[in-house]
């Protein structure tokens, strides 16, 4: 589902952010990536989205040669990954249900469709109340499951996720976590950027560990590793 | 594309011109200045263009002919005239209706006094212009036609009409280019402000995966309607200006009316409307896809 070979990306100034990255993630993996500050996890997702190139090396996502693709494919090779990041993303000057439905807008589903699968997968992410609230006067906690729901209603195979539970409280965070699990027990692989060590501790799943650009462990059913 | 996505991003382009109120307020009231002042201004060029047309239509070159000419001389004159391209129509005046007039116009009851037709050398052709450039062709070419005496022309009338009406015609187009080139710096501008506070919205869009054109797409029709009303307001003000000038013009000084014929408001608008509409829309849609090309590399 997701490869990467002798992946490097440099950006313009200092050390490499990633440094001959090789990693493969099959299809309905979930998988931890942990690693310090500046370890380069935020990267692999940004070269994963195809919003940056590598300097060297190749990346095939759902079978995509992702260095290969042209301007106009990027949008439709993006519908196929779900996303979701730390500070949500979502689109402040409309309601629940509108930031949801736009993704289905972007794939043009017919409106009957969109008038059922929105209020399916809001109900699925516990937010069926909430529909017509705006972004601003939600919790952080419900940001996030409006942003989930928006990852997932176009039902994408491969779900990102770069700090979901970066700005809430542990009972969130564990909500978001699960519902990710549930989200990947019915077949979307799903990677998962963390800082948070407890969650990776109990949950047992697949734990790469990134450190100055550099993948320095991976584990089955691993543990969050602080130094190496 | 889907008939819904189409109406979808035409709300979304509804919607953004709300979203940023002042900004499309600001906009919409300087293409609307823009093209107040086009329509103030094409009213009066197009009055005084109609104007000269009808001074023109009353320039004429007459020609008298020589002593004892013949009648089919006369006649054959008259058709080789009538068939130059430069001539309107002709008008044959004879020796007794050029009595008739001349006593009717100075003479009155004097006249009397006279036995014959004092004026019987002065049977002539009244010739109207199509155009009066056209007049010095048409004066060279009868000067070199057998049997014509005298040629009477108003030579001044003729090159200063000319030229008056192609100096308005260029100052015209060069004042509707500045206000054009303005009214597209304007939109250029707001649509990029519009961009700028959206930069955010417009980099989660592209990260679900929208393409160029769903990006795009409600920025242009943002700027289309901006132009579309931006045309409109002026348009009324406009039309309220010009038929409350014309009124007061006409009444306060009868004495022009005889002289001065303005073109009806109607008629004005008949023209006005549609330029000022695709002007403003082609302004707004200009204006805003080229810029939303420049700043959304998609
Ligand atoms: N746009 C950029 N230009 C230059 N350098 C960058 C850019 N983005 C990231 N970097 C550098 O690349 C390295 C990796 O950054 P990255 O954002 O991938 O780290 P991260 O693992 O996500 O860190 P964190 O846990 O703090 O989010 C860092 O040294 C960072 O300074
Ligand atoms: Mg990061």
């Amino acid at each position: 589902m997701i490869t990467l070979d002798h992946v490097s990306k440099s950006y313009s100034t200092g050390a490499p952010a990633l440094n001959d990255v090789s990693v493969h993630i099959e299809t309905g993996e979930f998988v931890f990536i942990v690693g310090d500050s500046g370890s380069g996890k935020s990267t692999l997702i940004k070269l994963l989205l195809r919003e940056l190139l590598p300097t060297s090396g190749t990346i095939e996502v759902n079978g995509v040669n992702v260095g290969k693709l042209k301007h106009r494919q990027i949008p439709k090779f993006r519908r196929n990954i779900g996303v979701v990041f730390q500070d949500f993303r979502l689109l402040k000057d409309r309601n629940v249900y509108e930031n949801v439905a736009f993704a289905q807008r972007i794939v043009q589903v017919p409106g009957k469709q969109i008038k059922k699968n929105v209020p399916s997968v809001l109900s699925i992410v516990g937010l069926a109340g909430k529909y017509k609230a705006r972004p601003k006067q939600l919790s952080g906690g419900e940001q996030q499951r409006v942003a989930l729901a928006r990852a997932l209603v176009n039902n994408p195979p491969i779900l990102l996720a770069d700090e979901p539970t970066g700005n809430l409280d542990p009972k969130n965070s564990w909500e978001i976590m699960k519902l990710l699990e549930e989200i990947n027990e019915k077949g979307t692989t799903v990677l998962v950027v963390t800082h948070n060590r407890e969650i990776v501790n109990a949950m047992k799943k697949r734990v790469v560990t990134m450190n100055k650009g550099v993948i320095v462990s991976d584990q089955k059913e691993g543990s969050y590793i602080d130094e190496i | 594309m889907r008939f819904s996505t189409f109406i979808y991003t035409l709300k979304q382009g509804i919607a953004n011109i709300f979203r940023n109120k002042w900004y499309s307020l600001a906009s919409i009231a300087t293409i609307g200045a823009c093209l107040f002042m086009f329509g103030i201004f094409y009213s009066i060029v197009a009055n005084f263009q109609y104007i000269v047309k009808e001074a023109q239509n009353g320039v004429a070159v007459t020609v008298f002919f020589d002593e004892g000419l013949s009648q089919e001389r006369i006649a054959e004159i008259g058709s080789l005239i009538e068939a130059r391209t430069e001539v309107d129509h002709v008008n044959f005046v004879s020796a007794d209706e050029a009595w008739e007039g001349f006593k009717e116009e100075y003479l009155g009851e004097y006249a009397d006094g006279f036995k014959d037709n004092p004026l019987k050398n002065s049977s002539n052709y009244e010739i109207y212009l199509r155009d009066v450039s056209m007049q010095s062709a048409l004066v060279s070419y009868l000067e070199s036609t057998e049997g014509i005496r005298l040629i009477n022309k108003s030579e001044i009338t003729a090159k200063t009409l000319t030229s008056i009406n192609s100096l308005v015609g260029y100052v015209a187009i060069g004042i509707i280019i500045i206000l054009l080139c303005v009214s597209v710096f304007l939109i250029a501008n707001t649509v990029t402000i519009g961009i700028s506070v959206r930069k955010e919205e417009i980099n989660i869009m592209k990260y679900i995966g929208a393409t160029d054109f769903f990006v795009r797409f409600p920025f242009v029709i943002e700027g289309i309607l901006i132009g579309a009303f931006g045309s409109l307001v002026p348009l009324g003000i406009v039309y309220l200006i010009y038929s409350n000038v014309i009124g007061y013009v006409l009444n306060k000084f009868t004495v022009l009316s005889s002289i001065l014929k303005f073109i009806p408001v109607n008629e004005i608008f008949h023209t006005l409307i549609p330029v000022s509409v695709c002007i403003g829309v082609g302004i707004g849609f200009i204006g805003s896809f080229t810029t939303v090309r420049k700043h959304i590399r998609v």
